[in-house]
């Protein structure tokens, strides 16, 4: 069986390269992508952790559920926002929102 | 879950329920509709007010209810809030003797204050600030009584510091009511960080109380397994530091947190200044709520306060004396200053810093009951001064109103003119005839008699007033004063120096105002505060003068505080009398006071078209009744609330009491040791009728007599310019705390929290880095110079250029941001890895 | 390490999710970048399969590719006048593409203390007194660690009792389970579609 610390690696790597998107790309929308690699990531490591330390249990798959739900919400609010952001500056380009100073 | 909700034990936790509910639904919903607003807020406070009279009723109603031989029969509930390690965190209510009494007097206080407000509220015009912010004003009063009433109910201390916190909130949105008005921003200010300093160190205290006694649950504390724990920490050997014991520190930081919320010297300033609020609020303040609770605190945890001391012997603990001195210091300090304000709310504010002083004295020196009685007396009736002074303000805005806009709304109104044509008969002066023109032609009059200098300050701080009777003072607030707060500013409808014989324009106000300030000068036999105040009086007079049980100690704090107390009673006296007959007594003295009214703008047309009697009354007169109903019953309160705790031996009376004091025995069984009574001596009775007439006769004789407009005050002839300037000014406390402090504070919360913490960003701290750098530099720059002339510009000039190259780190760019929080947890991460390898 | 077809299979999956991911963030076209995004949520949904989470699988892909990667297509449609930017990354991408390998070294070494010894001393130069196999084998020792968090006590697939869909139904609505969670879950979905109507709506004047 493929240890455990190889979904570890993964997810790690995959968290990365998420965190290196959310920081480098000029498309918000892009950046939204990367969040859900993140994200995803992270499920990762939950249901390697269950399934390697307590697959008895039933608490670790539920646990990923709820991160499916968060992410659902994070995306629809987050693309609504670039919508938003898009209609009134006709752009999705973070670096021309720079509204977040002073 | 099967529980009784109408259970004694169980309805605590329903009684702040309303109140906050309200705040939600008002905020959330109803905010529009003003009728509907005030409906709710009314409405959940009458259901606070039956639920905490049931519980009330069903204490006193209770044998034995308390702590009675070795029993303790309280009511309470309690859950498990969160589990800490092994043990759990109980959050709970409880009702015991003082609980009981505290909620009687407060959803009293607070039901009449609401009513009283939808009439003070709803008596401005339209587009008046406080008309506009209606509704949101009663979700704040709400939420305040909400905070008041969970404080009260409250089991333990962290319970009872969220309600503390949640009314020091609502006293800053309520104090910053009109925020238009810059000095009622800075108020707010003023009060929130006043206040701030003090529960910060309280919440050291609550923390330090839980890390050595493992709850904070007020009857674990002072009564599970006979007071073990109380013992253990006013052991100075077993617990605490520098020869104090755990019992001492924690109280000491227990009772800086009521001096500040209870607004005691050196953290009294705030208080007069929230004035600025709407007076509704300054009535919860003052009475129901926000004070009252500092004081409620250190009653409640007196039993830590006293630990390995004993008062009554003279055993003082650091909390005693602490609180003996302060209270003392205040009681006397705010008294002499209520002499010299000339701003009806003001002299209000500065009585309550002193008889909360009376309190914390009284505590001081172990009269636990005494201090009871006298904050529940002193809530009725400075309830009720305050409420009255809403209603004066309110005329005399109406009179300003009136000489402004000619005395249109006089035609429409033949009843009311009738009144006035009355009253100003009496007077010799025609109807409508005072204007500001004539207030001035009676100050030209007083220079060319001699009475007054020219360019010299009348009572009401000018030698002259503009076309519309505008001060010069005035002209300067609107420009905004960049000092802040002018300690001596006075506005003109509170201005007692511009009232007079309001007596005839508003008589129910000026009699009830009569009945809370006799109440509060202490007028023998028939005023509660007269039979709160001797208690406290007698206290400390009765160990004075029996010495033989002090076993050597000196009683030094009991007479400190007996001497302040009765100067101080003396002097409340006087600036209460004094108050009372310049607003009431004599003649108007200016025309808004001629003009004086509570009666409603109302439409002529509208009022001809009421079809009964009822309705053109109500039309009229709704303000006017809602506003004075609530005054009526807060009299009632303020005259007969102080016949529960007269002393059992006094002489006649004893007859009706059969020997019984019941205030000291139903309250004295909230502690473990019940307070010994006191014998009954006459002299403590005989002091406290003295200091009354001395302050008031002299009052009486000075501010009875006719005065005009250009007349100095009495005072001012007596003390001379420079100590009446010294009064208005507060002896100059504000000033060197606004110069001192609160300049501090003021740069500290502009450079670093608004910059750095509310834009929640890095930048934020590199902007303040940036801004520490410049302004090293500036000082370093006028520091060259002052002492090189024109050496040295480069290296300010280096430091701002840094200063400016910090700058462009705040970008804007939320990457950017993002990057360096990213930077900084790796940094953190990395770390804590490198120290494991 | 003896071959099986499980890790076959997981290679497999491991070079779909990390490769997707990689060219999500790295692909100059945001088209492709929304597809390769689906890939990686793909690989991601087959890496729950090998660890016998079923449920977990097939929502991944109702949800995640079934939904969310639509919704960020129809956004792009949404703006694809910014499709084709000339520069897809930012200037401080250097730093990014640091703090991302920072990351990474920070997350392995947490996880170091599990890594196989074995199987580096086999890659990276077998028992050499100095090789990375040997430093890590000596970190292992240092950490604090649960022995049996390694792979010794795992269960094997056949020993395991498959959570089926409806005992995580049940639990999710049982109260002793979480019922609580579930609905406060509920609760924020709806605010969301609310919160995302009412922000994304045109305005009405």
């Amino acid at each position: 069986m493929v240890p455990l610390w190889f979904y570890l690696v993964v997810s790690a790597a995959l968290f990365a390269i998420g965190a290196y998107g959310a920081l480098a790309r000029r498309n918000a929308i892009a950046i939204v992508m990367s969040v859900e690699l993140m994200l995803n990531a992270a499920n990762i490591n939950l249901v390697a952790f269950w399934r390697y330390l307590n697959p008895f249990e039933i608490n670790g798959q539920i646990f990923a559920a709820f991160v499916f739900i968060v992410a659902a919400a994070e995306a629809a609010v987050g693309l609504a926002l670039i919508i938003a952001i898009y209609r009134s500056r006709q752009t999705v380009i973070v670096e021309d929102v720079n509204m977040l100073k002073w | 879950m099967d529980v009784n909700w109408l259970d004694a034990n169980y309805l605590p936790w329903l009684i702040p329920v309303p109140p906050l509910i309200s705040f939600m639904l008002i905020i959330l919903f109803t905010g529009r509709n003003k009728v509907f607003s005030h409906s709710i807020a009314v409405g959940s406070v009458v259901l606070s007010f039956l639920m905490a009279f049931g519980v009330f009723l069903k204490a006193t109603g209770t044998d034995d209810f308390g702590f009675h031989e070795t029993t303790l029969r309280i009511f309470g509930d309690d859950i498990t809030w969160m589990d800490v390690g092994l043990s759990e965190f109980k959050m709970g209510v409880a009702v015991d003797p003082l609980t009981a009494v505290m909620l009687f007097m407060v959803p009293i206080a607070m039901l009449m204050i609401f009513i009283y407000s939808v009439g003070y509220m709803g008596a401005y015009p339209d587009d008046d600030p406080h008309k506009i912010r209606y509704s949101r004003f009663f979700a704040y009063l709400s939420l305040f009584a909400g905070g008041m009433l969970t404080l009260v109910v409250a089991d333990n201390l962290l319970l009872m510091f969220m309600g503390w916190e949640i009314m020091g909130l609502c006293s800053y949105l309520l104090i910053g009511f009109l925020f238009e008005k810059k000095s009622a921003q800075q108020a707010a200010v003023k009060a929130f960080m006043t206040t701030r300093i003090a529960d910060v160190l309280m919440l050291v205290g609550i923390g330090y109380l839980y890390a050595e006694a493992g709850t904070l649950r007020f009857h674990e504390i002072f009564f599970a397994n006979n007071a073990e724990i109380i013992e253990r920490l006013g052991n100075a050997d077993q617990t605490g530091y520098l020869g104090l014991s755990a019992a001492s520190i924690i109280g000491l930081l227990l009772v800086i947190g009521t001096i500040g919320k209870s607004a005691q010297f050196p953290l009294h300033a705030w208080l007069p200044d929230a004035m600025e609020g709407p007076t509704p609020v300054s009535a919860m303040i003052h009475a129901a709520a926000m004070v009252s609770a500092g004081v409620y605190a250190v009653i409640r945890v007196f039993p830590l306060l006293e630990a390995g001391g004993n008062p009554h012997h003279a055993e003082y603990t650091a909390p005693l004396i602490l609180m003996g001195v302060i209270g003392s210091v205040t009681a006397l300090g705010a008294a002499i200053l209520g002499v010299g304000q000339n701003d009806i709310k003001r002299v209000l504010a500065y009585s309550t810093i002193s008889q909360l002083g009376f309190m914390v004295a009284a505590l001081g020196i172990g009269a636990y009951v005494a201090a009871a009685f006298h904050l529940i007396t002193h809530a009725f009736f400075k309830a009720l001064l305050f409420m009255s002074s809403g209603a004066v303000i309110h005329a005399m805005e109406h009179g300003e109103h009136a000489v402004e806009h000619g005395h249109g709304h006089d035609e429409h109104d033949e009843h009311h003119a009738h009144h006035d044509e009355h009253a100003h008969d009496e007077h010799g002066h025609g109807h409508g005839s005072y204007t500001w023109a004539d207030l001035n032609a009676k100050i030209e009059h007083g220079i060319e008699a001699g009475h007054l200098q020219p360019g010299e300050r009348t009572p009401y701080g000018a030698d002259y007033v503009g076309p519309n009777g505008e001060l010069p003072d005035d002209a300067e607030w609107k420009t905004s004063i960049p000092q802040g707060l002018k300690p001596d500013f006075v506005a003109k409808p509170n201005n007692i120096a511009l009232m007079g014989g309001l007596r005839h324009k508003i008589p129910v106000t000026a009699y009830a105002m009569l009945a809370g300030s006799a109440s509060l000068v202490g007028f023998p036999l028939i005023t509660a505060g007269f039979w709160s105040k001797d208690e406290i009086i007698a206290d400390a007079m009765t160990f004075i003068t029996n010495s033989g049980q002090f076993e050597g100690h000196s009683p030094w704090l009991h007479m400190l505080v007996f001497v302040s107390l009765v100067i101080a009673a003396t002097f409340t006296a006087f600036y209460t009398t004094r108050m009372w007959l310049l607003t009431f007594w004599g003649k108007p003295r200016s025309p808004m006071a001629e003009h004086a009214t509570l009666m409603n703008h109302v439409d002529p047309e509208e009022l001809a078209q009421a079809q009964t009697s009822l309705k053109k009354f109500w039309l009229q007169y709704s303000n006017s009744a809602l506003m004075q109903g609530p005054l009526v019953v807060l009299a009632f309160f303020a005259i007969f609330a102080g016949f529960v705790g007269i002393h059992g031996d006094f002489p006649v009376l004893e007859w009706f009491t059969g020997s019984h004091n019941f205030f000291h025995e139903f309250v004295g069984a909230s502690l473990l040791h019940e307070p010994a009574t006191i014998p009954f001596k006459i002299w403590p009775v005989l002091v406290s009728v003295l200091a009354f007439s001395i302050g008031a006769g002299f009052a009486y004789l000075k501010y009875s007599v006719p005065r005009d407009s250009y007349e100095k005050d009495p005072v001012q002839n007596i003390v001379g310019d420079p100590v009446w300037q010294a009064l208005k000014d507060r002896f100059g406390f504000d000033t060197l705390y606004l110069a001192t402090f609160y300049r501090g504070f003021e740069w500290f919360g502009r450079r670093v929290s608004y910059r750095a913490i509310d834009k929640e960003t890095i930048d934020g701290i590199l902007e303040t880095i940036a801004v520490i750098f410049n302004n090293i530099g500036e000082a370093i720059k006028r520091f060259n110079h002052v002492i090189i002339d024109g050496v040295g510009d480069g290296i300010p000039q280096f430091i701002g250029l840094s200063g400016r190259w910090f700058r462009n780190l705040q970008s804007g760019r939320v990457q950017q941001y993002l990057l360096f929080t990213a930077v900084m947890l790796l940094a953190i991460g990395l770390f804590f890895v490198l120290r494991v390898l | 390490m003896e071959i099986t077809w499980q890790t076959i299979a997981f290679a497999a999956f491991a070079v779909m999710t990390l490769g997707g991911g990689l060219m999500v963030v790295l692909s100059r076209n945001l088209w492709h970048s929304a597809l390769f995004l689906m890939l990686s949520l793909f690989g991601t949904s087959g890496l729950f399969v090998l660890l016998v989470a079923p449920f977990l699988a097939a929502v991944q892909v109702l949800v995640y590719i079934g939904a969310i990667a639509i919704l960020v297509l129809f956004a792009i449609m949404l703006t694809r006048r910014m499709m084709g930017l000339e520069e897809t990354q930012n200037t401080q991408w250097p730093a990014a593409a640091a703090v991302a390998l920072v990351l990474f070294l920070i997350l392995f070494v947490t996880v170091s203390p599990l890594v196989d010894e074995q199987w580096f001393k086999d890659i990276l130069g077998g028992d050499k007194k100095d090789g990375l196999g040997q430093r890590i084998s000596t970190l292992n020792a240092d950490l604090p660690v649960d022995p049996d968090a390694k792979d010794s006590g795992v269960v094997a697939n056949e020993d395991l009792n498959i959570v089926t869909v409806e005992a995580i139904g049940e639990a999710l609505v049982t109260r002793d389970g979480f019922v609580l969670p579930f609905e406060l879950a509920s609760i924020l979905l709806t605010a969301a579609l609310i919160g995302a109507i009412v922000v994304a709506r045109e305005d009405e004047a």
